[in-house]
């Protein structure tokens, strides 16, 4: 930049100026011609391109306050919380991991600093479910995997975690590889494995004894289960997966919602987290398209993802997407009554869930099993009343059609019990049944 | 050995029988269902199932005056057909007219207008022709050269929709029949879904729509598949255009359609469950939905003060082409003067069933 004399008219940087701003300015100058950006947050660190103009720093403070803001306004854990996180190794639940951790390592610092430790600190887990027995798909490079995970769990800083390595198929007393591998649809079979490690991660939970279970769920992975919730014809129960809250299950799930695939992976990148990195195999079924269609609409447009999350969250939630009352109370007085149920005109019934996927059934599902059931009258089989407690979706490519080669009796001999007692038209009559029957 | 050779021969040589009567050979495998039926089997599952559309879903009543939106394309040469067909057969008592849309695309639109033209004589329904040129005083191909290939389908389809109206109260009908398929309602849920517009996702499943404004319009061929549409029209040899719109590569529905075709391929039912899932969306009752109203400038139904279409209208007029595209509005000191066309003070008006529409400046 050239400096004149006080005569000089042009709006050029007087030859007196020194110190701190002409230091500063001297800087701005150089950065211009070496074309360094600052972070667009704190201007002092250079901003790095994949984090969206901010800088290393910056950038994971964006991710960290996201998570903050998600668990603190949805009042998600709680000081006498065991919390379980399900690590499958990938970059988005070793973030959540991450960030579960360095949430416990504040809230202990505090508590060692406190005179008075009258609240405790929550406690955290971590699970992994090996799936490896009970589909081929999933058999390669287990042992390099759960070597990785131990490693990966191992290596966080004190408070130490337990860790759990978990075989999904000794959880229940059926053969899960035989089970699922009469299922014909590739979508079918994909979906039927996620319902079982949701069944089997809550078994865990329940039976160690914690109460919360963080699954690392991001923005980019709803957005696939949104395309791939509508595309299966699952409107109506969509929202039901994809609030932060879930109380289906005996151990509500929490997942992590706000940020983005694309964003966790720069920030395992970043800060070097370990992560399980697993080859990608050609995918046959729904989830797979829909999976390279987001990947495609995310390269003509970076935001399309959280559009579709915008979109979906207008849709209405289900009554168990929210804690009961007694919950929240932790949580600060002031903000207790946004968590408080409010009444507006008529309650909603409870909703009748499908046994497998736990979906909430729509009206027609609900009229046309209750139909079928009054037709078949008492007499009707566990196995009959199971099948028509299912949702259109399971019916199609789940349950067993007759050119299978398993029959309905079978494919129903070896499910899960949990799953079969989820089943709610026979134990709405079983109390009406003699023994013999 | 020569036993299975031999038996292996004859049941490929032995013609599969229709699963439906199983009486005559099997000439199709029906894209919804991959059943393998013969021709008449699906002539008349074909119409059959429209049929029940159109009677479980209370489309029409006798004596209405039916407008059936004709572009000359598959859909609506085909619409036209069956619609004539079940009119007659089932006796509906519905005065059926064809009502086509000049956008003025040379080589494209002049091409199709002379399928519509020979409908008109084949299946004997009068034609009405409303023209851009007419309405607007811009044609598409006017339009295109001063927008460029981005935003032209916005155009088109907004202008399309009031000029539809405005010739079905031309001809005083009581309803528009459009040829919009499966395939086309659930590309627009995916679209809709995408674009985060929770509104249009609240009407889109729709069959019948616009029954609060001047004309409702609905959708016989709601829950029928494109590729059925083509094999009625292949086998019954009916005359349709078939080339694509010349300015439509751009369109961003191409990416839904490309998804729904591969969807379709893995799992045909696909295509309902999209339209099932939309009709099944839990659609927040606070959610805030935009107020219909009449546009200030031209009397069209409008959630705004004026309509899209004088929007867009006074944007290709003052030589503004971004002017109501996307979310951003134009401010006037960025006005760039282009070529000037000046809007005739032209009242147009439509004495209509359902009132009077004018159209002024």
């Amino acid at each position: 930049m050239a400096v004149c004399g006080s005569a000089c008219g042009s709006n050029c940087v007087p030859k007196d100026t020194e110190g701190e701003e002409g230091e500063r300015l001297k800087r701005l100058s150089l950065e211009e011609e070496n074309s360094v950006r600052r972070c667009t947050k704190c201007a002092e660190e250079e901003a790095r391109k994949e984090c969206n103009g901010l800088c290393a720093g910056c950038f994971r403070a964006y991710l960290y306050g996201k998570f903050k803001l998600a668990v603190t306004s949805n009042a998600m854990i709680s000081p006498t919380d065991k919390v379980l996180v399900a690590f499958s190794g990938g970059p988005s639940s070793r973030v959540a991991l991450e960030f579960i951790h360095e949430m416990q390592s504040k809230a202990l610092a505090c508590w060692d600093a406190s005179n008075s430790q009258a609240l405790p600190v929550f406690t955290v887990g971590v699970v992994f479910m090996e799936e490896c027995n009970i589909s081929d798909e999933l058999s390669d490079q287990a042992d390099d995997v759960i070597a990785q995970i131990r490693s990966i769990v191992s290596g966080l800083s004190p408070p130490s975690k337990d860790l759990r390595i978990v075989p999904m198929e000794s959880l229940f007393s059926s053969d899960l590889r035989k089970l699922v591998g009469s299922i014909n649809d590739a979508t079918g079979r994909e979906d039927f494995v996620r319902h079982l490690r949701m069944l089997s991660l809550q078994k865990v939970a329940f039976e160690f004894g914690y109460n919360k279970l963080v699954l690392g769920l991001s923005a980019s992975g709803i957005a696939r289960h949104v395309l791939s919730a509508t595309v299966k014809g699952q409107g109506y129960s969509l929202p039901a997966d994809m609030q932060y809250v879930d109380t289906r299950w005996k151990a509500p799930v929490l997942p992590i919602r706000d940020c983005l695939e694309q964003e966790l992976v720069t920030l395992c990148n970043l800060e070097s987290l370990k992560h399980v990195q697993v080859h990608d195999k050609p995918c046959t079924s729904i989830n797979g398209l829909v999976s390279s269609f987001i990947a495609r609409l995310r390269e003509d447009n970076s935001s399309r993802e959280h559009t579709i999350l915008r979109t979906a969250g207008k849709l209405k939630p289900f009554n168990f997407n929210k804690f009961s009352s007694n919950q929240y109370e932790y949580v600060p007085s002031r903000l207790r009554p946004k968590f408080q149920f409010i009444e507006t005109g008529e309650p909603e019934s409870p909703e009748v869930l499908c046994p497998i996927c736990a979906s909430p059934l729509t009206a027609t599902e609900l009229a046309t099993t209750r139909c079928s059931q009054q037709m078949k009258g008492l007499n009707i089989k566990e196995m009959e009343a199971f099948y028509l407690s299912c949702c259109q979706s399971c019916h199609f490519q789940i349950l067993p059609k007759e050119e299978t080669s398993m029959s309905c009796d079978g494919f129903f001999d070896l499910l899960p019990k949990p799953m079969v007692k989820r089943s709610l038209l026979r134990d709405e009559i079983k109390d009406y049944l003699l023994e013999d029957s | 050995m020569e036993g299975v050779e031999a038996s292996e021969k004859v049941k490929r040589t032995t013609p599969r029988l229709c699963s439906l009567c199983n009486q005559r050979k099997a000439a199709l495998r029906r894209p919804k269902t991959l059943e393998q039926i013969c021709r008449e089997c699906f002539y008349n599952v074909f119409e059959d199932e429209i049929h029940r559309v159109i009677v479980e879903n209370n489309l029409f009543k006798p004596g209405d005056r039916i407008a059936i939106g004709a572009s000359g394309g598959k859909d609506s040469t085909v619409l036209a057909y069956v619609l004539s067909e079940l009119n007659k057969r089932h006796n509906y008592g519905l005065d059926l007219f064809l009502l086509s849309i000049d956008e003025g695309i040379t080589g494209y639109r002049d091409d199709s207008l002379e399928t519509v033209k020979r409908n008109e004589i084949q299946y004997g329904l009068p034609l009405k022709i409303v023209s851009y040129k007419e309405l607007y005083q811009w044609t598409m191909d006017e339009i295109v050269k001063a927008i460029g290939l981005k935003n032209n389908c916005t155009f088109c389809g907004v202008f399309r929709r009031q000029a539809l109206d405005r010739g079905a109260a031309l001809i005083q009908a009581d309803k528009i029949v459009t040829g919009h398929n499966a395939d086309d309602i659930a590309e627009t849920v995916l679209l809709n879904i995408l674009r985060g517009d929770i509104a249009r996702l609240s009407r889109c499943t729709s069959i019948t729509t616009g029954e609060d404004g001047p004309i409702p319009r609905c959708k016989p061929f709601k829950y029928t598949y494109e590729k059925e549409i083509v094999m009625y029209a292949y086998f019954k040899k009916l005359d349709y255009f078939s080339t694509e719109c010349i300015y439509s590569p751009n369109a961003y529905r191409g990416f839904a359609r490309e998804f729904i075709k591969d969807l379709e391929r893995i799992r045909p039912r696909a295509i309902l469950d999209i339209i099932r899932s939309g009709e099944d969306f839990r659609i927040s009752t606070t959610t805030r939905m935009p107020e219909q109203g009449t546009c200030q400038q031209c009397g069209y139904i409008s959630s705004q003060k004026l309509c899209k279409a004088c929007v867009l209208l006074e944007g290709l007029n003052r030589g503004l082409p971004k002017l109501g595209i996307g979310r951003k509005k134009v401010c006037s000191g960025e006005d760039q003067v282009q070529s000037k066309r000046h809007l005739e003070n032209k009242a147009l008006s439509f004495h209509g069933k359902h009132g009077n529409v004018e159209w002024k400046r």
